[in-house]
């Protein structure tokens, strides 16, 4: 880049932003500032959506948001080492945390990367003041893993595209206001080469939105039924058919959630609490004192190997991000941090149960703490299943990190329309 | 392994071409018969190259490539293990860093010179038998006389405590922890070959019966020394944990070729998804290992505050999956894994041994565990 001699240092990034944090940003109630996800009513959910819209429209007055998004758009036009140090500064304070996913990566990363210049000046400023939140209308009901066989439709309708099938497994459509979408364009050619992606806004006649009710109780995935929606073809993202060009950069995107994306803030350093909402390793002391365990050897070493896993989730985190930063390892790289958060995540939750014990299948009143440990371990797949499933990252590594030989395809070269799909749920 | 200077970039280039030439793998197998496991020459050869001054400060005669001897030593640790390599690279390291920062000045121009020559090897006696068996457990005792110590108690397992020059001891002094240079031989200390797994390494246990000892043999403050040993576990641990990444890397290197070359039911090994997800599952093993091994030296290097923490969650984590790997390149080989004749067990042996020494993965996670309680107490 021919200007970067011209960019502010990162030190002194880092020292305007402490004393700006210091100065503008309230405290975090748990000292910590991770993203810690806890369950809450409808009215308590909007009230904490609110609340991060205030705090991302804080950072952005403030000059904070958007580290590394052009200035054109609103953002600051530094590097992914600005935003890192950034994120080594807020640690400690309140930030929007519940709303830095989807919407800043992977949906502003792809309009930042396939979006006109029209849109990005149109949707990249209101995402940095939180006034646009946005969701992934990407996985269908008829298959997870292989959203290039999306079977949505979008036909032309002189100006405009006519939407037509059902999303899935979209956290909190019911508040958020924009999707980005992939759709099928053309039945009659190979599964991917007839997708196209589109911007569409959520709430608008034709868009009936499902919430999903999870085992724990949580309704916050939903799915959306799409009847002849209108979406003008000036909200269409990349070319028509090349839907899967976008698609493979935003699954991409979409792994650098585990770390890595320039793109959003989040507390370095911190426990590994990111997919693990027990509190990390930290909250397992307390935890074995409830129990009388605290010198017990086994759960001591059950807490140092949590303890562990978060220590060398960090590491490995900075180092993958390091490596593809350097070109030492391609994107594909991404993926590795991705396993690891699934892995550990899993690992953590079932040494939580553990170390709850019997208190973790039935519990008094004033042992609920201790009994939330129980429902998380009947959740404890999610972190190996959202965001991609870990089989598909396992295949991204040994294929696209390790070279050995893709899987057999049977869907390559014949029309999408030929080839076996799935049957709607509930027929035999 | 991790990002490197220009220096550290030739010091690990140097190393390794010199291990390459010096002991390709028959000649670990030939050294496998011979008493120390390695010969004299290929010690002051790999002197000349820096192996034993990188954490040795430069006041006492010592000398890193970079600001940082411990990454420095972890680099030069992790081509040890890429070519299961034979030599007292810790016991060395770790006695010459004892010295070089607490030592007298006869201790330095004496025991000390001669470690940074290649001259001498030396050993450090941590680990004790049962009754003391835990990690980090001391029982041997030092007592005072008129003329300076004697010792009573005994090491076990000292890693070439038969072949050092001179041994440095953990004991307990009425006051707390202290270290003694010892040189070999000695009235009152008995040395015990012992049997081991890794074909160039050798072990002793040493057993102290009223070994005198003059006070200039002390090391550091009589009773003092609790953090001195805890600096040099975080280091010895760290020499580990390069050579375990150097040993994983070639078994999994060898592994993948092996996988991609391997027809069975007419197709490669490396294409049947299940074998595929193996390989995800170790590369990401591999890559955490490197970026928690980066991250421990590091810190000892600088002074970090979290130093300890970081170099056991690194044995915690590599003493298990570092095994596992090893262990999962066996299975994916077949009954040829297991035979004399296939360099895997080589590595194997070195990563198993690494993994079980100062402290096991068990026994590094329960010390996590109590600096977690020390920081919740200290809040």
């Amino acid at each position: 880049m021919s200007d970067t001699a011209e960019l502010e240092s990162v030190d002194a990034f880092a020292a305007r932003a402490r004393s700006w944090l210091a100065g503008n940003m309230p405290r975090a109630a748990d000292g910590l500032g991770g993203y810690n996800p806890v369950q809450r009513n409808d009215e308590a959910e909007l009230a904490h959506i609110a609340r991060c819209r205030e705090l991302q429209r804080m950072l952005f007055d403030g000059g904070f948001a958007g580290i590394c998004v052009p200035t054109a758009y609103g953002g600051l036009g530094l590097t992914a080492a600005h935003q890192s140090a950034f994120n080594r500064e807020i640690r400690g304070y309140e930030y929007p945390a519940d709303t830095q996913i989807p919407t800043f990566t992977p949906c502003m990363a792809v309009i930042l990367e396939f979006g006109t210049e029209e849109q990005k000046r149109r949707h990249v400023p209101p995402i940095l003041k939180g006034d646009a939140f946005w969701m992934q209308f990407l996985s269908e009901p008829s298959g997870g893993s292989d959203v290039a066989g999306a079977q949505t439709t979008a036909v032309k309708d002189g100006d405009e595209w006519v939407l037509n099938g059902s999303k899935i497994w979209t956290t909190g459509a019911w508040w958020a206001d924009w999707g980005l979408c992939l759709v099928r364009t053309n039945w009659d050619v190979p599964k991917h080469r007839g997708l196209t992606v589109f911007m569409v806004e959520i709430h608008q006649p034709g868009i009936e939105i499902h919430r999903i009710e999870m085992l724990n109780g949580s309704r916050e995935f939903c799915q959306e039924f799409l009847t002849d929606v209108r979406v003008p073809d000036s909200q269409r993202i990349g070319e028509e058919g090349q839907g899967w060009t976008v698609g493979t950069r935003w699954l991409y995107h979409e792994r650098t959630i585990s770390g890595g994306s320039p793109y959003v803030t989040s507390p370095a350093g911190r426990p590994a609490v990111a997919l693990d909402p027990g509190g990390g390793s930290a909250a397992l002391i307390p935890l074995a004192r409830a129990r009388g365990l605290l010198h017990d050897a086994h759960a001591r070493e059950l807490i140092g190997e949590s303890h562990a896993l978060g220590l060398v989730g960090n590491a490995l985190t900075d180092h993958i991000a390091e490596e593809i930063r350097s070109g030492a390892a391609s994107e594909q790289a991404a993926a590795i941090t991705r396993l690891w958060f699934g892995v550990s995540a899993v690992r953590n939750s079932t040494i939580s149960f553990e170390l709850a014990g019997p208190t973790a299948v039935a519990w008094s009143q004033d042992e609920r703490e201790i009994g939330r440990k129980g429902i998380r371990f009947l959740m404890r797949q999610t972190s190996c299943l959202a965001g991609g499933t870990t089989e598909m990252s396992r295949n991204a590594i040994s294929e696209r990190v390790l070279g050995m030989p893709r899987e057999r395809t049977v869907d390559k070269d014949t029309p999408f329309r030929d080839i076996p799909r799935s049957r709607p749920a509930g027929s035999s | 392994m991790f990002p490197q200077s220009s220096d550290q970039a030739l010091l690990a280039e140097t190393t390794k071409k010199f291990l390459e030439a010096e002991c390709p793998l028959p000649k670990i197998r030939e050294l496998a018969d011979s008493t120390a496991g390695f010969e004299p020459e290929f010690w002051r050869d790999g002197a000349e190259l820096g192996w034993t001054s990188l954490v040795v400060p430069k006041e006492a005669g010592g000398g890193s490539v970079s600001e940082g001897g411990v990454r420095d030593l972890a680099l030069v640790a992790y081509q040890f293990g890429l070519h299961a390599a034979p030599g007292p690279l810790s016991g060395t390291n770790v006695v010459a860093a004892a010295l070089g920062r607490w030592g007298t000045e006869e201790q330095q121009i004496g025991p000390l010179g001669a470690l940074l020559r290649g001259e001498a090897v030396s050993a450090w006696a941590l680990a004790e038998p049962a009754p003391h068996g835990g990690f980090g457990q001391v029982g041997l005792r030092a007592t005072e006389t008129p003329h300076g110590f004697r010792l009573d108690g005994a090491k076990t397992p000292v890693d070439g405590g038969a072949e050092a020059s001179h041994v440095l001891v953990v004991a307990r002094h009425v006051s707390g922890l202290s270290q003694f240079l010892l040189s070999l031989p000695c009235p009152g200390l008995t040395i015990v070959p012992l049997e081991g797994l890794d074909l160039t390494r050798r072990f002793a246990r040493l057993e102290f019966d009223g070994v005198q000892l003059a006070a200039s043999s002390l090391v550091g403050a009589a009773g003092a020394a609790a953090p001195d040993v805890e600096w040099l576990t975080d280091l010895a641990v760290t020499v580990q944990l390069g050579e375990m990444c150097g040993a994983m890397q070639w078994a999994f290197d060898t592994t993948v070729q092996w996988a991609m070359n391997r027809y069975s039911f007419g197709r490669p090994l490396a294409s049947y998804q299940e074998i595929k997800h193996r390989f995800a599952d170790m590369k990401m093993w591999l890559e955490a290992s490197f970026a928690i091994t980066a991250q421990a030296a590091a810190a000892i290097d600088s002074g970090a505050p979290n130093r300890s923490e970081l170099v056991s969650a690194g044995k915690f984590f590599i003493g298990r999956y570092g095994v596992e790997l090893l262990q999962d390149c066996v299975q994916l080989h077949g009954g040829i894994g297991v035979t004399f004749d296939h360099d895997l067990h080589l590595f194997l042996r070195r990563v198993v041994c690494d993994a079980a020494l100062v402290g096991t993965p068990s026994e590094h996670a329960a010390r996590l565990t109590d600096i977690l309680e020390e920081r919740e107490a200290g809040r």
